[in-house]
């Protein structure tokens, strides 16, 4: 019994299977606290009256148009990250003396936590996407350019003498050679930028009340729509796991061909 | 000394059942260097490590000093191929010789053991190094101090020089047959390198390929000490090369007769 | 240093005044109610946090965010190991933690506040539930990836128990147990600032979003320049205890 047990999680089908059991037995902790009073059911409804709550929000217009403000926000954020981020990557990465000039501001600027700038989005944007995008565009655009720069400066000298060689000019060994080889970092860049961009959207939603599913869950919270509330949070996870899913096969897409540069990147 | 008793070893159950050793059957003597070569994938580092107590034979044992071996023995050391990996990365070079030597109560200062062991493979004034400091060669020199300092009776070795440069091996090959005179242990050598086989070897026990069995055990009667050019030079050296290059490459034909 | 360090060392030097210099100007110039002089921020920034608020706002959200982040650290590697030792209970909690690490840390704030009221516990709380599974994840990843001939090289010398889990299991899964707690680190600032902006009566966060909202537009740039600041400081804190935790891992660093 303890060996066939231990052989299901070599196999596919093993492993998903016992995933079920893994989520039936915490929906079924969920249910059973309330219900045993492990916890006041106000306070924290079951699994039951949560997801019953989630399957009847999905039908309502106001659901999706929290959801797309939240996506919008996060993508045009992520969008301008990217851009911004890969050309300052370029920039630092192909000129010495561009690397040395924005150095000490950039490595100022990277651990400044995104959120701080929350009151100063709000004094200039108010409560509005274009807050969003912009809180979104600052807590990405630093790991997009880190990544872009580890990946410039990746590039293997072997291929730079080579197109040196060839008397590629430097425009051209930037396009031609060092940004696509730095393409499975910034790749990377995207996965993680991508979780960044959701959470910053839905903190900027929920502290400064732009329009989106924090904005929701904050709203649901102050009216006392406890079951609302836990059924948004439980969107706002499926969303994070799709977002992770679709940029994390991006990501392993690129690596496919890239596979000796890294070994198990962090999570 | 120790003895292989009729081991078997298959991965898997039923018809999909791998068999990689079937039978074995040798012993080593005591203070004796035994090579063990065989066709790529010939279950030879599958065997190493029954012997060494590191995996469970599907049937038959192994014996040390007339004991079954069940799991790694106090009175046995191993030197795997991947230096790399078997050093701790985290500790110094004495300090990767110096923690097993913890769990030897009768080695009374394990600090001079461990030093001498170091000065011994040339590696003194290199201590205080981290393993990533050094070459392949010095990081497989740490990994044989610190299975010198460990006093074991038997020293396994698996493909210990295959990830170092050939200079680099043939030093290691003769610092090898240089400190098991000093140290006094029983060596047994797994290797692809036939001539490695017979350059160190007291005997050489060929296995066949898979489900590999003793095809044969040769005993090698060069001359000790043994030296990289007179040794090699020697006409009895080629023949005994060219025997088991023949046994490897034609056990089929071998068998057929 | 080399006359090249030093040349580069005065660009590093010269481009950052440059910069700042301009910001001071642009500043100076504009006037957008939205940004202040960088001289009245940096005389507001002095007058605040030099020391007057330091006891009353600081070290409150300091407390927080350490609590929440230690009890965090604990859990997650306890909790990592739990998982990586066992293929089974791994395939079990899997989906369940991934779901858990998915939800945007921010969103478990309202929740916590309806749990557990908006004192300073909750703050520790949500630092802790939202900062573990990162942590919990890498460590047991390297518990799984442990090396199998590494292994076997403590088993052969007779290496076990607390001995084995303290010189050699411990130290080859740390690396992936800093790379959870560097990505943790950054969401306790987040939640701690958030959480101080939304529900709180003290703290930077709080500081800051009062400023926002009396218009002291001063004061809110000094506030946020101190949490600027602190982002950079516990970086490079974390930064100096990892290359000291993890010296022996310095090959990694070289070949980035």
């Amino acid at each position: 019994m303890a060996a066939r047990l231990n052989a299901l999680p070599r196999t596919r089908s093993g492993s998903l299977l016992l995933g079920a059991v893994g989520i039936a037995l915490a929906l079924l902790l969920w249910q059973l606290a309330p219900a045993l009073g492990l916890v006041d059911s106000d306070n924290l409804p079951g699994a039951s009256a949560v997801l019953s709550e989630l399957a009847s929000l999905a039908g309502t217009d106001a659901f999706w148009s929290a959801v797309g403000s939240t996506l919008a926000g996060a993508g045009l954020g992520l969008a301008i990250a990217v851009v911004a981020g890969v050309a300052l990557g370029v920039l630092m990465g192909s000129s010495t003396i561009a690397w040395h000039a924005l150095r000490p501001t950039v490595e100022f600027l990277r651990p400044v936590p995104g959120v701080a700038l929350i009151p100063v989005a709000i004094l200039v944007f108010g409560p509005s996407m274009q807050s969003d995008v912009f809180l979104v565009a600052f807590g990405c655009v630093w790991v997009m350019l880190i990544q872009t720069l580890y990946g410039v400066r990746d590039v293997d000298e072997v291929a730079l003498q080579t197109a040196r060689s060839y008397g590629l000019t430097h425009a051209q060994r930037i396009r031609w050679v060092q940004l696509p080889s730095s393409l499975p970092y910034i790749a990377t860049g995207l996965r993680i930028s991508s979780s960044i961009a959701l959470i910053v959207a839905v903190t900027a939603e929920l502290v400064a009340g732009n329009a989106g599913l924090g904005k929701s869950i904050s709203l649901a919270q102050s009216v006392g729509q406890t079951e609302e509330m836990y059924a948004l949070i439980v969107a706002a996870g499926i969303l994070g796991i799709a977002v992770h899913v679709v940029f994390g096969g991006l990501e392993r897409r690129f690596l496919h061909w890239h596979q000796s540069q890294r070994a198990g990147g962090d999570r | 000394m120790l003895e292989v008793v009729g081991l078997s070893k298959s991965y898997g159950t039923g018809a999909s059942a791998t068999h990689a050793v079937q039978c074995l059957e040798f012993a080593v003597e005591e203070l004796e260097f035994v090579g063990i070569v065989g066709p790529s994938g010939a279950g030879k580092t599958t065997l190493l490590k029954c012997m060494a107590g590191l995996l469970a034979p599907t049937s038959g044992q192994t014996l040390l000093r007339g004991k079954p071996v069940t799991g790694p023995p106090p009175e046995l050391a191993v030197v795997f191929q991947d230096y790399s990996r078997s050093l701790f990365a985290w500790m110094t070079v004495r300090r990767n010789v110096l923690l097993p030597l913890t769990n030897k109560p009768e080695i009374r200062d394990p600090a001079r053991v461990a030093d001498e062991a170091l000065a011994a493979v040339g590696l003194k004034g290199f201590e205080e190094h981290y393993p990533w400091q050094l070459s392949g060669g010095m990081q497989q020199r740490v990994a044989i101090a610190r299975a010198l300092a460990y006093q074991p009776k038997v020293l396994l070795m698996d493909e210990p020089f295959a990830s170092v440069d050939a200079q680099t091996r043939a030093e290691l090959e003769d610092l090898v047959l240089r400190v098991r005179e000093q140290f006094g242990v029983t060596i047994v050598l797994v290797t692809h390198d036939i001539d490695e086989a017979v350059y160190m070897s007291d005997r050489v026990v060929i296995l066949s390929r898979p489900p590999s069995t003793v095809q044969e055990i040769l005993p090698i009667d060069l001359p000790r000490p043994r030296d990289q050019v007179d040794t090699k030079a020697l006409p009895e050296f080629a023949s005994l090369r060219a025997r088991i290059y023949e046994a490897i490459m034609q056990p089929a034909a071998a068998a057929g007769v | 240093m080399t006359r090249s360090r030093l040349r580069w060392f005065s660009v590093e030097v010269g481009a950052t005044a440059i910069i700042i210099a301009l910001l001071w100007a642009y500043t100076s110039s504009n006037e957008s109610y939205a940004v202040a002089p960088l001289g009245d921020v940096l005389e507001a920034f002095r007058a605040t946090w030099l020391f007057e608020h330091v006891g009353s706002d600081v070290v409150p959200s300091l407390v927080r965010m350490t609590l929440g982040y230690a009890a965090a650290i604990a859990i997650g590697v306890a909790g990592g190991f739990l998982l990586g030792s066992s293929a089974v209970v791994n395939a079990v909690a899997s989906p369940v933690v991934g779901f858990l690490r998915s939800i945007p840390a921010a969103a478990l704030l309202p929740p916590a506040i309806v749990l557990f009221g908006i004192g300073g516990g909750t703050k520790v709380a949500v630092i802790a539930f939202v900062c573990c599974w990162p942590i919990m994840l890498n460590t047991s990843d390297g518990v799984r990836e442990l090396d199998s001939t590494m292994l076997a090289t403590a088993r052969v010398y007779g290496i076990r128990g607390l001995q084995r889990f303290r010189l050699v299991v411990l130290p080859a899964v740390s690396p992936r147990i800093f790379a959870g707690m560097r990505t943790s680190l950054s969401i306790a600032i987040l939640l701690l600032v958030t959480s101080e902006m939304i529900a709180s009566t003290n703290g930077i966060g709080y500081f800051v979003f009062q400023a926002q909202q009396q218009f002291s537009v001063d004061d809110m740039w000094a506030g946020v320049l101190l949490l600027g600041l602190l982002g950079f400081t516990l970086n490079l804190a974390f930064g100096a205890v990892e290359r000291r935790v993890l010296h022996w891992n310095a090959r990694d660093d070289r070949s980035k």
